[in-house]
């Protein structure tokens, strides 16, 4: 019987954790996605060091030059490296996005959560607000809010926070709804545990699948709005510079020969954006129960 | 049926007045209506115009003034082109409706037609690569797709062919001398890929997966065994049954639309609704601002509702009560 059963056993103390870490890395998209954003979190981050020339260094007599063996990706109208310039600017794009996604996801969990369990009159006044920001255009809003506060980036990434926890909430809520009627929680509430016990040790955990890719899909958006606002004259504003910013900047090159400075930024949040949601949908298929076996 | 409308429409009188009372006080709170008259010395001026506009009360008094001259018909001046604010609006919202209609109307077929094919030839080349697209769709700031275009469609072929005219256009969407259908299909077709292929990746993403969804259903193998041809089980049941969701996710996406043609008409200098608000939220003009959330608002609904009658109407188990 002992011989029978032992090749079992280790299937079974697999953790959620390792599961889902299993089933995430048969996602080939979603670990490339990875890849790409690990290289692209380093490469602006580590820009000190791995730029290839000095930021900011203009090089007026050069002037803008198409993408060559020396620039890669060209120099701007005053010379300077645009890969340098790119990196440099990632580092303010990628910031605001993966800070707007903690921060709205966040927001998003807690009152997404509270709606759903507690419903009542807490759930009513919360998801009359997200009702709000399906009448009034999110970018509306921003631009508003942007015009009167200022548009550094300790005002931008709030302001899109404000706006992107609606979203999580919605799916929170009913996920938490659902769960909420289960057996285990309501063998929990028979057994006497305390309803906060309840939500962080069997409702949240149940959670993770939906926050996780939440997370992701926020800051693909935020980077993207970020990019939109700027265009629209309400994003981070020069000498400080985004890729929204370097990409409005490039906005007026149409028909010129410098219009290749319009196309790298917007390459480079592409491609951002298309890691991250790959990253989504990998963590969707590593916590959902239904996947499939690892 | 009625009744439910009704009831709808009441349910939204609060959300929207929520809404514009909110957008009333962040505006007159962070812009100085008197800003243009402050530069000159005529402190008269000041005065009578503080009195005329009620200034000096307070925000929710100047708020339920407003409504009320608003809601007999009496939408004020615009403190930019001291001309009225119902000649603003409207103009614009016609303009921008046109934009919404041929907006919704391509992406609706195109994204239909894809998500059909790709769950009727689920896994082929051509479903990865529509799936392939649709990510790129999604992940691609749109106006920065909307530059790319004009770039790819308009600047080149008039480049390299050595045209007078672009053959398509990109400012307005009419030339200054006039034209027949024609000019205005050049004038169009640029901005409403830019509108629109966000949302036809999402929109035959989510049809292919309804589809596939009804393609596995009993009532379409009840259907194959009884013989019925595969033409007609696409169209007649599994198309049909998919109708409906995809009717309710296009009205979600309205207000998304909205963010969008703010960009578009950015771009291909168009003097709709999106305009309109860029326009007046730099001048600080509460006057239209207010208005134009108010008639956005009232767009929204409108598009929300009509979603809802159609899904009752294509789906004869949805009750509307």
């Amino acid at each position: 019987m002992t011989t029978l059963t032992a090749p079992a056993a280790p299937a079974q103390e697999r953790t959620q954790w390792q599961l889902a870490r299993r089933r995430f890395l048969r996602h080939r998209l979603a670990v490339a996605g990875l890849g790409v954003l690990a290289v692209l979190l380093i490469g602006c981050f580590g820009a000190d060091v791995i730029a290839p020339y000095e930021r900011g260094v203009q090089d007026l007599i050069l002037g803008p030059t198409p993408p060559s063996a020396a620039h890669w990706f060209g120099t701007d109208e005053l010379g300077r490296d645009y890969l340098t310039e790119l990196l440099y600017a990632g580092r303010i794009s990628l910031a605001i996005g993966l800070s707007v996604a903690v921060l709205a996801t966040a927001m998003g969990t807690a009152l997404g959560a509270a709606a759903g369990f507690f419903g009542g009159w807490v759930d009513e006044i919360i998801m009359r607000v997200t009702d709000l920001f399906i009448v009034l255009p999110a970018i509306v809003v921003l631009a508003v809010v942007l015009q009167g506060a200022g548009r550094s980036p300790a005002v931008i990434v709030p302001v899109l926070a404000a706006i992107g926890w609606t979203t999580v909430a919605r799916v929170v809520r009913g996920q938490v709804l659902s769960l909420r009627e289960k057996e285990y929680v309501s063998a929990a509430t028979v057994l006497g545990v305390t309803r906060r016990r309840i939500i962080v040790r069997h409702i949240l955990p149940n959670l993770t699948g939906v926050i996780a890719v939440s997370t992701s899909l926020g800051a693909a958006s935020a980077v993207i709005v970020e990019s939109t606002l700027s265009f629209l004259g309400y994003g981070v504003q020069p000498p400080e510079s985004s890729w929204g910013n370097l990409l409005s900047q490039a906005a007026g090159l149409i028909g010129t020969g410098k219009v290749y400075l319009l196309y790298f930024p917007g390459l480079f949040i592409l491609l951002t954006a298309l890691a991250i949601n790959f990253l989504g949908d990998g963590l969707r298929d590593a916590f959902d129960p239904k996947g499939g076996r690892p | 049926m009625f009744a439910y409308v009704g009831r709808r429409l009441l349910y939204s009188v609060p959300v929207v007045l929520i809404a514009s009372f909110l957008l009333f006080w962040a505006v007159r709170t962070t812009f100085d209506p008197l800003a243009k008259l402050r530069g000159g010395q005529d402190q008269g001026a000041i005065a009578r115009m503080t009195e005329v506009l009620g200034l000096d009360r307070s925000i929710p008094e100047q708020y339920w003034r407003w409504l009320t001259q608003f809601v007999t018909g009496d939408w004020g001046v615009s403190s930019r082109t001291a001309g009225s604010v119902h000649g603003l609006i409207l103009p614009a919202l016609g303009t921008t409706l046109q934009l919404i209609v041929w907006g919704v109307l391509a992406a609706a077929l195109i994204a239909l037609a894809v998500g059909v094919y790709s769950a009727v030839r689920q896994y082929s080349a051509g479903d990865l690569a529509f799936t392939g697209l649709s990510y790129l769709g999604v992940a691609m700031p749109p106006f920065w797709l909307g530059l790319i275009l004009i770039q790819v469609l308009a600047a080149w072929p008039q480049e390299i062919l050595g045209l007078a005219d672009p053959p398509l256009y990109f400012v307005g969407l009419h030339s200054a001398q006039g034209g027949g259908p024609l000019d205005y299909l050049r004038h169009l077709v640029l901005p409403v890929l830019t509108l629109t292929v966000g949302l036809v990746a999402s929109w035959s993403r989510f049809t292919r997966t309804t589809m596939l969804d009804a393609l596995s259903s009993e009532y379409v193998r009840t259907a194959r065994a009884k013989g019925v041809p595969r033409g007609r089980i696409v169209v007649r049941h599994a198309l049909r049954t998919s109708l409906g969701p995809f009717v309710s996710i296009t009205a979600v996406d309205a207000g998304l639309l909205f963010g969008g043609l703010v960009v578009t008409e950015q771009i291909f200098a168009i003097q709709g609704m999106g305009r309109l608000f860029l326009d007046s939220l730099l001048a600080g003009d509460v006057f239209v601002l207010v208005p134009w959330t108010l008639v956005i608002a009232v767009v929204v609904i409108v598009f929300n509702l009509l979603a809802d009658i159609a899904y009752a109407v294509l789906d004869p188990r949805v009750r509307l009560r």
